[in-house]
């Protein structure tokens, strides 16, 4: 007689989060196939809830277990303080963004079900990314992730610009899978695991010495580069934020980075730590050429969208900086800037798609000028994202950017502070020529118009919200930012 | 009083909310709301004139809490003799800048009072902060509003001039930021304990050499561009000129005086050795600023760009008076930086009113203004006088001082510094004579009015104190001296315990 079958009992609280958004998402689908078909706003909704329902799981679980480890799947998956930090993050990014979406996508004519349930299914994966204790995991969550992205950015079918995104981001995302899988499998023979502790353990035991283990590493942070769209692997994100939907340029540019982040860091704190190889030097020559080449290039662009893809990649410079300088405070600021940067710039192309201009939506400079006499609190808000992402106090730009800097000051990397202070200061031109438009010049040609919109309203609420509270006691979050670390660094 | 410095501080923010929550239709509700904000400001500050303890060297009225725990930040508040006349300068003239712009301001009132309104906050807080990420957030945040003061109100060139004005002083401000973040970790390392706070920082003895050094000049290219000393200046005249009359006052009665302050509070207690170590260097700029300012001034044909380049020739005589580190010097200075506010200031008031009567600022288009407009001339007298440093008003008194100071330390950079007042005779009553004497050179200008009494309650209390400075001015400097006496001789034993550190330069 066999043996009855013994299931090994299975810890579902590590990928709780997860399961909320997989439960939301699979409601949606369900959803979207029964009447009233002809209108989508209640699945728009759902999902937005979905979301809160993981923040509020998140941060509950963050309260009760205190930031203690979970592990289910044998170690493949891991719930921490770390991977709570970044649900938070993503989970504002995926509200943000759900909220930012309804009217719009509506406003465009290519309002459907599927956009919020491959929108959740995107956020599933880069939460699956946050919480990998395992390469294959991290690789599982990156391909969910952007699989759901590919399409997104090309949800406006009928336009070229959007074809163009999204085969530009497919393909060069297949190329970076491929580099990843790669590197994953190079590490693997160095190290004979995919399990980051083991592959610590092997790393410390020796197997660092072995030059595959040095080449699958940096195959893996040219997929990781690819992902967060640092230089040299940063050339397709203005095309690809120019074809999407404004609000999947904002989601790519927030939630995608932070998924991005999340594994990269976890991978370069745990797994290989050990290593002999010198990650940091690497990573400071990459830091201050991703910022520098993003800055000087955003100041020639006359799209916003485009601007702020240049903006985004100079802003992954700056968030390289508080990398290459690590322990607690540097990985911390890293994680808290990804949260301020969230709120920052999902607030930013918010502000932009709110706004259209003769039945186009408002994306070019000129589309901008005089707007703080038509739309003032549209304008105030934007001028308050901008000044965020210049990093002026009193708001959240400038306290991540003082930590940023600050830990790159207390390692010693003083001149890469100065690098990037020198940086801010030129980013500021763009971001202020801006302002200059909406508040110093007069509107011309057809008005810019401001359809109404309750959730793109409450989603630049909710972002401003976020961008003064972080300026203004940013305490509170930067000490979870920085406990969520620490047992990494262990 | 225990709250009376964030009371002053933020009553203008309070002021703005109000007048955003004010519809735009009410413009005349609006200004009246923002007027009766900052004359309440200028009253409730009164008392840190009046309870100022003028025999102490300590901070007063001080208020500290805990904001950021985890970084060692805190909300740290307090004058001393040093700030304390800032600060009442500022509050003094808000209320005279908004009525100054009762009828130059043409649109978008509700916009221009929340913007002054948030600069008046910003502007005090830079003068009351004693905590250096405090102090970096008002200096920062500041920026903005004048930079929309400049921008939007402005002259024809304005949007330029914005832009040049922001970038020029948030790149020097952003090299300062590191500088405080290495200072921070510098003096964390040395005791363990991490803070912002000023005067822990300032007790905190620097190794001398190259760091201190370049922590120096982080601190002082910011300051200098502020201030501005030559060969930062450049901003200077385009900001000013394109400004509308309010923004020049500010930016010539408090924003230059935030450098020469940022110089007084940073960079002599917190680097004294490097600052005497800089010392020959700054006298150099300054007097290069003294004579370089008066002789372009000479020659502009354009009022306003006229007095702001005076400025950078009075504010070099400032820089010239603190980095004598003698005590008349620093007074001298401190008050000099309240004279230049009230003269300089009082110049772009009258030079903002002429060019509301005429629509122009060019020399060349007056001319017997006396004969049409005597009231105006005389004051505009007076002003040009009191800025030249006649002695019996204020601007004397402080140009002395200095030059008292400056002389014991430097004697040529003295004497060349004497040289810029015969030059601010020159270009000054040069201008006053081809504007006002002569004979009515021009049609338009035989119906110019002549002030009217909203014009008078602007200027009249800025005459008071451009004669009281000049005929009692221990009334004002009395209450520095303390302060003063105590910040060189912090300087001076800090700098030789840094040489007794004997670490090689």
């Amino acid at each position: 007689m066999n043996p009855p079958l013994v299931l090994p009992p299975v810890d579902l609280r590590p990928i709780l989060p997860m399961l909320v958004l997989a439960v939301t998402a699979g409601l949606v689908l369900v959803l979207d196939l029964v009447p009233p078909r002809d209108r989508k706003d209640h699945l728009g909704f759902i999902s937005a809830l979905g979301v809160v329902a993981t923040l509020v799981v998140t941060y509950w679980m963050t309260f009760a277990t205190g930031g203690a480890e979970l592990r289910a799947f044998r170690g493949m998956v891991v719930l921490d303080g770390y991977a709570l930090f970044f649900n938070i993050v993503i989970g504002y990014a995926t509200g943000l963004v759900l909220l930012l979406s309804m009217d719009y996508m509506r406003r465009e004519g290519v309002e459907s079900g599927e956009f919020y349930i491959l929108v959740l299914l995107s956020a599933l994966g880069m939460m699956l990314m946050a919480s990998a204790g395992d390469l294959i995991i991290v690789f599982l969550g990156l391909e969910t992730m952007s699989i759901s992205l590919y399409v997104l950015a090309g949800f406006f079918r009928t336009r070229l610009e959007a074809g163009e995104a999204s085969m530009k981001y497919f393909l060069i995302g297949a190329f970076a899978s491929g580099f990843f899988l790669y590197g994953i499998a190079l590490v693997f023979g160095a190290t004979g695991s995919t399990n980051l502790d083991r592959i610590a353990n092997a790393v410390t035991a020796g197997a660092g010495k072995d030059p595959m283990l040095a080449i699958g590493l940096g195959l893996l942070l040219v997929g990781f580069g690819f992902k967060i769209s640092s230089v040299p692997f940063h050339m397709w994100a203005p095309d690809v934020y120019e074809g999407a939907p404004t609000s999947v340029a904002a989601f790519i540019a927030t939630g995608s980075k932070a998924a991005a982040f999340a594994a990269l860091l976890r991978v370069l704190l745990t797994a290989v730590r050990g290593a002999p190889v010198d990650w940091p030097m690497l990573l400071w020559v990459v830091a201050a050429l991703t910022m520098t080449v993003g800055n000087v290039v955003a100041l020639a662009q006359l799209n916003l969208k485009r601007m702020l893809a240049y903006s985004s990649i100079a802003h992954v410079g700056y968030m390289l900086v508080g990398v290459v300088a690590g322990g607690p405070l540097g990985n911390g600021s890293v994680l808290f800037y990804l949260l301020v940067y969230t709120f920052t710039t999902a607030g930013a192309f918010g502000a932009i798609l709110v706004l259209e201009r003769a039945g186009q939506e408002a994306v070019r400079l000129e589309d901008f000028g005089g707007l703080a006499t038509r739309h003032p609190l549209v304008a105030v808000a934007l001028s308050i994202f901008l000044l965020s992402l210049i990093g002026i106090p009193p708001t959240a730009g400038f306290v991540g950017k003082f930590y940023l800097f600050g830990a790159a000051v207390k390692t010693g990397y003083v001149w890469l502070a100065v690098i990037g202070v020198l940086n801010s200061a030129a980013a500021a031109y763009y971001y202020l020529r801006l302002i200059v438009y909406m508040y110093m010049r007069e509107p011309e040609g057809a008005p810019t118009l401001m359809p109404p919109s309750l959730s793109g309203a409450l989603a630049l609420v909710v972002a401003l919200w976020g961008v003064v509270q972080l300026g203004v006691a940013p305490g509170p979050l930067f000490d979870l930012a920085q406990a969520a670390v620490l047992p990494l660094l262990r | 009083m225990a709250y009376l410095l964030t009371l002053v501080t933020f009553l203008p923010t309070a002021g703005a909310v109000l007048v955003l929550l004010l519809p735009r239709r009410q413009e005349g509700i609006t200004k009246r709301v923002a007027l009766v904000t900052t004359i309440v400001t200028f009253v409730v500050s009164l008392p840190v004139y009046f309870a100022f303890n003028p025999t102490s060297a300590d901070y007063q009225f001080v208020e500290q809490r805990a904001w950021i725990p985890s970084l060692g930040v805190t909300y740290h508040l307090g004058v001393d003799g040093i700030s304390v006349l800032l600060v009442l300068l500022t509050t003094f003239l808000m209320p005279l800048l908004l009525l100054s712009s009762w009828t130059s301001v043409e649109s978008r009132w509700k916009e221009f009072a929340i913007t002054m309104l948030l600069l008046e906050t910003g502007m005090l807080g830079v003068f009351v902060a004693l905590d250096l990420f405090l102090f970096y957030v008002f200096w920062e945040a500041m920026l903005i509003p004048m930079y929309l003061i400049i921008g939007v109100w402005g002259g024809p060139n304005r949007i330029y001039a914005a832009i040049k004005f922001i970038l020029y002083t948030l790149a020097g401000s952003l090299l300062m930021l590191v500088a405080i973040l290495v200072l921070y970790f510098q003096h964390g390392a040395a005791t363990n304990t991490y803070t912002f706070d000023l005067p822990v920082l300032a007790r905190f003895v620097l190794p001398g050499g190259l760091t201190q050094d370049l922590l120096f000049l982080a601190f002082a290219v910011a300051f200098a561009i502020k201030v501005p000393m030559f060969p930062f200046h450049t901003w200077l005249p385009d900001a000013h000129v394109e400004a509308p009359t309010a923004g020049s006052v500010i930016l010539a009665a408090v924003l230059l005086k935030m450098g020469t302050y940022g110089f007084l509070r940073f960079c002599l207690p917190l680097f004294p050795q490097a600052s005497l170590h800089f010392a020959p260097w700054i006298f150099a700029l300054s007097v290069i600023g003294i004579i370089y300012g008066a002789w372009v001034s000479t020659v502009q044909p354009d009022i306003k760009k006229l007095v702001a380049y005076s400025s950078v020739s009075h504010l070099g005589f400032v820089v010239l008076g603190l980095f004598s580190l003698t005590p008349q010097g620093l007074v001298g200075g401190i008050i000099q930086m309240v004279n230049h506010g009230l003269s300089t200031g009082a110049l772009f008031l009258m030079v903002g009113m002429i060019y509301e009567r005429r629509h122009s600022r060019l020399i060349a288009d007056f001319g017997g203004l006396w004969k049409v407009i005597p009231a105006f001339s005389a004051l505009f007298l007076i002003v040009c006088l009191s800025s030249l440093g006649l002695p019996g008003l204020n601007g004397f008194v402080g140009e002395f001082l200095i030059l008292l100071g400056a002389f014991q330390v430097d004697r040529l950079a003295a004497v060349l510094a004497t040289t810029g007042i015969i030059f601010a005779a020159v270009y000054l009553l040069w201008m006053y004579q081809r504007v006002c004497f002569g004979e009515v050179t021009s049609e338009a200008n035989r119906r110019l009015t002549d002030l009217t009494p909203r014009e008078w309650a602007v200027l009249l209390p800025v005459l008071l104190f451009i004669v009281w400075i000049g005929v009692y001015p221990t009334t004002f400097t009395a209450m520095t001296e303390p302060s003063v006496q105590a910040l060189i001789a912090q300087v001076q034993s800090k700098a030789q315990a840094t040489s007794a550190m004997l670490i090689p330069r």
